[in-house]
């Protein structure tokens, strides 16, 4: 659980340029974390990657924080 | 000006006149280029006369896997893909009321959705990169039309729609797309016309004379270059004159 935390909140950082602290889990990506569009279909398919994953489009629609993120991938992965 | 070194380049289409042109003049400013297409002995043919910095990719771009593969293949070979020419295209000319579905499909295919197929595999790079530049070659019946191309002219019109909507889309990262719209250019694609088509078409082009591949490479030099950083959604007409739009 904790682990696919910690793996969301590195690629946020990686994919945003921002500061680990700043990615709390109740961040908004677009508001809080300076995201455009093309950031969170970025950030949407570097987390299918990273967990082997598919999150359909109205799914990622519903991911707007990194809370959001962590849920559904805790709830959707098999590792 | 128009510096292509440390630069990579995918071509499409380089075994053929003007995407070899291309490939040329690209690696001649310095970029390393990966030449595409389905022959591979006029590809390697190509790579020996331009030597190092030289890929050889061959793929079917009716074919996604293959379009798939040659995206990867082209990043593993050059270290990522910086600029991006679509140019593999094919015509199945016939007037419409004659024209069977596969002549439209197989046109639309290779010419319309193999181009946004590769460039949406290419794309991921270019945004993590924060840089690249999309080439899509279209043509002046792209926007004309042509009686006995509706297939052609409508793939070709709808390379220009969806440039400048990826254009749009890709501004914010620093990729541009722009498409080259050749008019009338001595290739094999027009060799296969006889004197009597060619004398007709000439009537039409005021500079009366077929254009050059090496024309249109000079265009796809610039909008390849860092230059060109401004200029995106565009369609850049070489055609001697023949329509002014
Ligand atoms: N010549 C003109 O007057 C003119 C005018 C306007 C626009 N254009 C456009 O310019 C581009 C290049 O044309 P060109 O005159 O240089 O024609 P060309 O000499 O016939 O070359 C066509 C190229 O496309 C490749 N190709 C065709 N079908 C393919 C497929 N299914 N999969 C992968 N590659 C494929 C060919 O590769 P292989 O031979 O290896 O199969 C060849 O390299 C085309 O998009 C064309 O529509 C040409």
């Amino acid at each position: 659980m904790s682990d696919i935390a910690e793996r969301v909140k590195k690629i946020v950082v990686e994919h945003l340029g921002v500061e680990a602290a700043q990615v709390k889990e109740d961040a908004k990506f677009i508001d809080d974390l300076g995201a455009d569009s093309l950031d969170t279909v970025e950030l949407v398919m570097a987390f299918e990657e990273e967990f082997s994953i598919e999150i359909p489009d109205d799914a990622a629609e519903k991911i707007q924080t990194v809370g959001d993120a962590i849920n559904f991938i805790n709830s959707n992965s098999k590792s | 000006m128009f510096d292509l070194t440390g630069k990579t380049a995918l071509v499409t289409g380089a075994s053929g006149g003007i995407g070899g042109a291309i490939a040329r003049a690209l690696h001649k400013q310095g970029a390393a280029v990966t030449l595409s297409g389905t022959r591979a002995d006029a590809l390697e043919q190509l790579k020996a006369g331009l030597g190092e910095r030289t890929h050889v990719v061959t793929a079917k771009m009716d074919d996604p896997t293959d379009i798939d593969r040659l995206a990867k293949e082209a990043e593993a070979a050059m270290g990522k893909i910086d600029i991006l020419v679509n140019n593999a295209g094919i015509t199945r000319d016939n007037l419409s009321m004659r024209m069977k579905d596969e002549d439209w499909e197989k046109v639309l295919q290779v010419n319309l959705t193999g181009t946004f197929r590769l460039t949406r595999a290419a794309m991921r790079g270019m945004m993590r990169r924060r840089h690249g530049r999309v080439i899509n070659i279209t043509s002046v019946v792209g926007v004309t039309g042509n009686p006995g191309q509706a297939n052609y002219a409508a793939a070709k019109a709808g390379l220009i729609g969806m440039s400048k909507s990826l254009a749009q889309e890709l501004a914010s990262r620093a990729i541009t797309v722009n498409c080259i719209a050749p008019g009338f250019i001595a290739t094999p694609m027009t060799d296969v016309l006889t004197d009597e088509q060619k004398k007709g078409i000439l009537g039409r082009v005021p500079a009366d004379r077929l254009g050059t591949p090496d024309e249109i490479a000079a265009g796809a030099v610039y909008l390849a270059s860092d230059e060109a950083a401004y200029v995106t959604g565009q369609t850049l007409h070489i055609n001697g004159g023949m329509a002014m739009i």
